[in-house]
């Protein structure tokens, strides 16, 4: 019996998970078998940002995030508040390198606010859970899941994403823990 | 199953990034190429399921490139990039055969829409579907508990109604589990596969329901800065379940009416119909015959909804119910705080049978998850449940109750001891005549045990 917890490294990008989100660890924690220690860390944004779109450029800012990464880490999931994008899409939630070491997720786009609604912290909260799980689920190589209620399924609306669970359906978790 | 073969054309590097980090994501096996000659050298016929492919690349002729893609694959499905400028050249590849073609910067959803409705006639679906038959059998946990003859009456009705397209009306008071039963429709029909999504109609301020519902387009409305997907575009091929349908507008009545006449509607703002399918399901608390006579109800509204009726009785109508819910919400409320299950004492069982459930199985499920939190007995006791009674209701409530108390608490012997009279008599604590002489006052048949 192997004691020792993979560990993803959830790294807050300046200062994108408030302090009252000091139960996203464990939140995350009980859907995957992780350990999810939060580290801060601060990066210049301005160097990614785009005028002509008006948005930051996700890959970008994904590989300073990666040498971020802590030595003998693992995987870092970094969370920004500001809006990305990939130079041919309009905008993301999030970018992972498949079966890799760093994933990206944004909250911007998560936000009630962003859509002309009602401010919502819970659900916002509960949104970016999702997404955190489903960019780990990436590095850990899992592809996007027909299931709707599956962490892994594609979301390309925020609404699609709270039709998700905050979790891996039956036939990606035994993809998770065969390998 | 084989992922799809994708290849994507472009002659910028960080598009060709970006598409592949995409695709990859979403399980396909994808190659790329910068030139039409790596195009050409990588093409066979077959080779690939699906060809992205920019038509405006330095130093070649996009529309040159597909004719000679057709002629080594005649069968390649090619969808055509564009910049906002070349749009007329990608409606000639249109013409020499291009599946369709996309804009630049694209929307995520619409690129995987239309990626999706390429791969559309290639779909092996059924494959995935047969796994996914086998989990939801090994997973599916029967959330509504009941064993009451009006609840089995119920799962009948949910059993015959779920095999059909029917649209459902489920009446009952509030906190009877309409929900529930509208999911295990949902979780038993041929819909499964797809979302069942739940509106809360009388929940939602009027002006915001309309937007949840339709959704809506950039620029609808003040504040509308971006496409938003309504609740009946997220139930396509699923059920949408409308909760508190007789608290909807007259206004917002005749928009629902359109969609399940037409099975189509257009987002807010918009001009594009949209077709869908589902299943509807609705459910109300209120008396909707007298709504409609009231006028506040429309009569084709009411009689498009009201076709296959389930009525779902109060907690108080089918008090046999009581105990096994009871102890259902302590196991739930154990599993999830971590903590060992309990009894009932006597005394909150006795409370419990007899006291009348105005908030339903609700109620009972926040007054146990209450007793489990605050109780520091090992079993849950009277003073742990949160009922709103006075000591004098209390009183009546028992005094009252006495007799239905007596006649529960005999088929519970009854069904523990299956109908053996003798040891159902030795666990009451009385004689075999008295025991068949309240069997007869109570009209209990032992046969049925
Ligand atoms: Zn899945
Ligand atoms: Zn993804």
């Amino acid at each position: 019996m192997n004691d020792h917890k993979k560990t993803v490294y959830l790294a807050s990008i300046n200062h994108a998970i408030p302090p009252y989100w000091q139960n996203m660890a464990n939140d995350l924690g009980s859907a995957v078998n992780f350990a999810f220690p939060c580290i801060e860390i601060a990066i210049d944004l301005n160097l990614f940002y785009s005028e002509e779109r008006g948005q930051y450029h996700s890959t970008l800012i994904l590989s300073k995030i990666l040498n971020r990464l802590p030595k003998n880490g693992e995987k870092i999931i970094g969370v920004t508040n500001v809006d990305i994008f990939v130079p041919i899409l309009t905008f993301l939630f999030g970018e992972a390198q498949l079966g890799g070491k760093g994933a990206i997720v944004s909250t911007c786009r998560l936000h009630n606010e962003f859509y002309g609604l009602p401010q919502d912290d819970r659900l916002l909260y509960a949104r970016t859970i999702k997404e955190v799980l489903h960019e780990l689920g990436h590095l850990l190589d899992l592809v996007h899941c027909r299931d709707y209620e599956c962490v892994m399924h594609s979301s390309t609306y925020v609404e699609d994403i709270d039709l998700k669970k905050p979790q891996f359906c039956p036939v990606c978790q035994s993809i998770l823990t065969t390998d | 199953m084989q992922p799809y073969k994708i290849l994507v054309v472009d002659d910028e590097l960080s598009v060709r990034t970006a598409l592949e980090g995409w695709f990859l994501e979403d399980g396909f096996k994808v190659d790329t190429a910068e030139s039409a000659e790596e195009t050409l050298k990588k093409i066979q016929p077959g080779s690939y399921d699906l060809i992205l492919l920019d038509i405006k690349m330095s130093g070649m002729d996009g529309i040159t490139l597909q004719k000679k893609i057709k002629d080594i694959d005649p069968q390649a499905i090619i969808i055509i990039i564009t910049a906002y400028a070349s749009v007329d050249t990608a409606v000639e590849a249109l013409k020499l055969g291009a599946f369709d073609y996309v804009t630049k910067p694209f929307d995520p959803d619409d690129l995987s829409n239309l990626v999706g409705n390429a791969l559309k006639q290639k779909e092996l679906t059924t494959e995935n579907i047969k796994l996914k038959e086998k989990i939801s059998e090994l997973s599916s946990i029967d959330e509504i508990v009941g064993d009451s003859i009006e609840m089995n009456r119920v799962f009948e009705m949910v059993q015959t109604v779920a095999e059909t397209d029917s649209t459902v009306l489920i009446r009952g008071e509030s906190g009877t589990g309409k929900e529930l039963v509208a999911r295990a429709i949902h979780s038993r029909s041929k819909r499964r596969y797809f979302p069942i999504v739940a509106v809360n109609c009388g929940a939602i301020p009027e002006t915001l329901l309309e937007s949840e519902l339709f959704g809506h387009e950039k620029g609808a409305f003040t504040g509308a800065h971006y496409r938003r997907k309504g609740k009946i575009e997220l139930a396509h091929g699923g059920t949408l379940f409308l909760d508190e349908i007789g608290d909807i507008s007259s206004k917002m009545q005749v928009d629902l009416l359109r969609v399940l006449e037409n099975k189509r509607f257009t987002r807010l703002g918009g001009d594009k119909e949209i077709q869908v399918d589902f299943r509807l399901i609705c459910a109300t608390n209120k008396n909707l015959e007298k709504l409609v006579e009231e006028e506040i109800f429309r009569e084709d509204v009411y009689y498009r909804i009201n076709v296959f009726t389930i009525f779902l009785p109060p907690l108080r109508e089918r008090r046999a119910d009581i105990l096994p819910l009871a102890l259902h919400f302590i196991k739930k409320c154990a599993r999830s705080m971590g903590k060992a299950e309990k009894q009932i004492s006597p005394q909150a069982e006795a409370i419990l049978l007899t006291y009348p459930w105005p908030g339903n199985v609700r109620e009972l499920e926040n007054a146990i998850e209450r007793a489990m939190v605050i109780g520091k007995h090992a079993d849950v006791r009277l003073e742990d449940l949160p009922l709103r009674l006075n000591e004098q209701e209390r009183l009546s409530e028992r005094a009252i109750s006495l007799s239905d108390v007596e006649k529960l608490h005999i088929e519970k012997i009854f069904k523990d001891t299956k109908g053996n009279i003798t040891r159902a008599a030795g666990l009451l604590g009385i004689d075999r005549v008295t025991l068949y002489k309240k069997l007869k006052k109570h009209g209990i048949q032992r046969e049925s045990f």
